[in-house]
């Protein structure tokens, strides 16, 4: 027990501190950072180039200087990474990867060329036709694109076995997260809604070949221990992230446990199960054909909703927790789409708004606290 | 003898009969289709597909002062009053159907491109799922390169043909490719023409009084394709061109006291009084961003520089294309000031904002100011703090005329 205690300890300190998280990689692994802005980038395009990817999801700081590039309706997370950006906080990235996902995003990468201009960024635009061959064509050129940056970066050629090998050290960790998330339901209360994602998040700040080790690890050691009961509120949760870190801890106050999750920062990134055919680089376009129920991802006919219907029905969960970051645009188009899926389902909705950069959670703790007690 | 109408008449006529025969269309069974405003139009155009535009709908309920009621009915809905005010209005006249100002025929198809946002793709994806119709995306890749990369030519080309085959499967028709270049090179001269007549506003003083671009710009985005269209655009050109030759200026009453730019969308549902404000000051806006923006110019039959053009819209460039695209403005146009409008719809274009004003600066010497508003939502704006804001674009630009003068 203390084993796995000092485990879940070891995930959860890494996700709290992640400049020292990201230190103590550094010196393991004797790579060199490269920072990756949400939703998706190559990140096994960045770990063959022989650099640790870790993410940049914001954080919670004072805006300064963020101002001078960005009205204060853009979104909170943006925000501050333009903030540390120019802060200094990053600055030993080697370089920063930016995603046209949405149209923040598009301006982020405009922004960080200027506002940082020491730190290169580099790009990277995903295709919204993504399912016909044109669009899976058009990724993998983008990604040969974004390889011969990163060969620049490194100055060194990424070899087909070194990209396979870097393929191959994500799928299994995308493959053990699955099976995390999985496995997790049956254990509430060891693992509670709050160690839940910083587990998951802590995955960001180290090498995933290391992370791997140490979620086996933890996953072994769960399925040792006998499943525990629990009687509190279940939960399918979705969003972009499941933060700021005090919302968490008003779901442990009110015992309500996360049975299985769509937010972009958590299940989003590992649930496409990759396709056994082709090259690494083929695998890697292939997973962003493949990955429904993504915002970020555009499909004709929607399928988020059915989606969270689903998770619901398949979990028993009691509803679904709309963790709804503010000034997402994308986030905030799907909700009346999921809205009324749920609301037919007659599964009811937990919906809360949050930025990075809040202060008080009274407001909040007395909906979920009233909402907890709605539901049991 | 029937006297020659007036571009400011037959871009009336026009825009009546462009609304008649959507709803005419619709009534007689015929597929209607909703498009986005810089979208390949030629393709629906070559279908015969009557088209209708949300923005421009939107744009026409906010500035008849309706938009509020749509507004909040999609707030109802559950979608967040931080969303672009276009689509909040759209959503909610999907559900009401019904505005006093003027209809539009609800679509049997969703057409759709990224070249102006990925906003957009959001509103598009849920009008195709809330009205169980079908949707075209056409994708159109960010360019954070000054120059649209050869890999997005390909798979926005492979996206045309894709296009093509939809539509064919969609009305059970074959596409006239013949028609298909009648209609590809109509575009371009209706484009050239929007280009020439608004160019005319070099002239000192300006035959241009810029808030009729507004006005005129309806058409440029629903009926490019049209022969119409063009006439419009070669009256209004030949009209300026008399005037400009005249040494005519925009007011009626008054002088050309100050040529500025306005960088957004119009606030609709406050277009008289932030024009009033304008006016009071002698101020003519005599250009913006949307002269370059329909300047959609490419070979007929070049399907990759088609591509290229749709792709090349300023929203879609990077921001050394913004600044240097409204430092050429400044400079042909002899501006002496630049109004930036912090439009809470409009993150693209906001989110940029701020480093375009200083760089333009930088290298013009030109003031700006900066306001806050919306195109549609009539609550995101403060008529004292706009009157505030000019008033001292005003000073500035005063000050800065007073020390040009020079003595000889």
């Amino acid at each position: 027990m203390s084993k796995l205690n000092n485990l879940i300890d070891e995930f959860v300190e890494a996700a709290l501190s992640p400049s020292e998280a990201i230190e103590k990689s550094k010196q393991i692994t004797g790579k060199e950072i490269v920072g990756c802005f949400p939703v998706y980038t190559p990140e096994e395009i960045i770990y063959a180039a022989g650099f640790l990817p870790v993410g940049m999801w914001g954080g919670k700081t004072e805006i300064r200087y963020a101002d001078k590039y960005l009205q204060s309706f853009c979104c909170s997370i943006m925000r501050s990474n333009i903030e540390y950006g120019i802060k200094g906080v990053y600055k030993s990235l080697k370089a920063t990867i930016i995603p046209a996902f949405c149209d923040t995003l598009k301006c982020i990468i405009e922004n960080w060329k200027v506002a940082i201009p020491d730190i290169p960024v580099i790009p990277v635009v995903y295709p919204q036709n993504r399912t016909d061959t044109f669009g899976y064509a058009y990724l993998v050129a983008e990604f040969t694109r974004f390889k011969s940056e990163m060969e620049k970066l490194s100055g060194k050629t990424i070899s087909e076995s070194e990209l396979a090998a870097a393929f191959d050290i994500y799928e299994n960790y995308r493959s053990l997260m699955r099976s995390f998330v999985e496995i997790v339901k049956d254990y509430p209360v060891t693992i509670n809604a709050r160690k839940r994602h910083l587990i998951i998040k802590s995955g960001y700040f180290m090498d995933k070949k290391h992370y791997s080790e140490l979620m086996k690890e933890l996953i072994d050691a769960l399925k040792a221990m006998p499943k525990e009961k629990h009687s509190g509120p279940r939960v399918v949760g979705t969003g972009l992230i499941f933060e700021p870190i005090e919302l968490t801890d008003i779901f442990v106050e009110n015992q309500i446990s996360l049975v299985e999750d769509d937010f972009a920062q958590e299940s989003r990134q590992f649930r496409a199960v990759a396709r056994t055919e082709g090259t690494a680089m083929d695998k890697m376009a292939y997973r962003v054909v493949d990955l429904r129920g993504c915002t970020f991802l555009y499909e004709e006919q929607k399928s988020k909703g059915d989606m969270l219907v689903e998770m619901v029905k398949r979990n028993k969960a009691d509803a679904v927790f709309v963790s709804m970051m503010k000034f997402c645009d994308p986030e905030e188009f799907d909700y009346p789409i999921i809205k009324k899926k749920l609301d037919d389902a007659g599964i009811p909705i937990l919906y809360i708004e949050t930025e990075m950069h809040m202060d008080s959670y009274e407001q909040i703790r007395t909906r979920i606290q009233s909402f907890s007690e709605m539901l049991m | 003898m029937e006297t020659k109408k007036s571009s400011r008449q037959l871009l009336d006529e026009a825009l009546a009969k462009h609304y008649e025969d959507a709803l005419t269309a619709k009534a007689a069974g015929k597929l209607v289709a909703w498009a986005t405003s810089i979208c390949p139009q030629e393709l629906l155009e070559t279908m015969d597909i009557d088209v209708v535009y949300p923005e421009n709908h939107a744009a026409a309920i906010g500035a008849r002062k309706g938009a509020l009621t749509f507004i909040e009915h999609a707030e109802g809905m559950g979608y967040s009053s931080d969303i672009c005010s276009y689509a909040r209005v759209n959503m909610g006249y999907a559900e009401i159907q019904e505005f006093a100002g003027g209809n539009i025929p609800m679509p049997d198809l969703i057409f759709c491109c990224s070249n102006i946002c990925n906003t957009v793709i959001k509103w598009y994806e849920n009008l195709a799922v809330t009205l169980n119709i079908p949707l075209i995306m056409f994708d159109m890749p960010f360019n954070h390169t000054y120059e649209v990369p050869e890999h997005s030519v390909k798979y926005m080309r492979a996206q045309i043909e894709y296009a093509i085959e939809r539509l064919e499967a969609i009305t059970g028709r074959k596409f006239d490719y013949e028609r298909f270049a009648e209609v590809m090179k109509i575009s371009n001269e209706t484009c050239e023409w929007w280009k020439k007549a608004t160019d005319l506003a070099v002239h000192t003083p300006s035959p241009l009084k810029g808030y009729d671009m507004f006005n005129y710009m309806a058409v440029i985005v629903c009926m490019r394709g049209k022969t119409a269209c063009k006439e419009i655009f070669q009256t209004w050109y030949e009209e300026m061109k008399e005037k400009a030759a005249n040494g005519e200026g925009p007011f009626k009453d008054g002088e050309e006291s100050y040529r500025v730019m306005w960088d957004g969308i119009a606030c609709w549902p406050h277009l008289s009084s932030t024009y009033k404000v304008l006016r009071k000051f002698g101020i003519n806006m005599v250009t913006s961003t949307y002269p370059e923006s329909w300047n959609i110019r490419y070979e007929t039959n070049d399907l990759d520089g088609m591509a290229r053009a749709y792709s090349s819209n300023y929203a879609n460039r990077n921001l050394n294309y913004g600044i240097k695209n409204v430092t050429k403005l400044v400079e042909d146009f002899a501006l002496e000031g630049i109004i930036y409008h912090s439009n809470r719809s409009c993150k693209l274009m906001d989110f940029r904002q701020y480093e375009v004003q200083r760089r333009v600066e930088e290298a013009t010497g030109v003031p700006s100011v900066i306001f806050d508003g919306d195109q549609t939502d009539p609550r995101i704006f403060s008529q004292g703090q706009y009157e505030t804001r000019i008033q001292a674009l005003v000073e500035m630009m005063a000050e800065k005329k007073k020390s040009e003068v020079t003595y000889e």
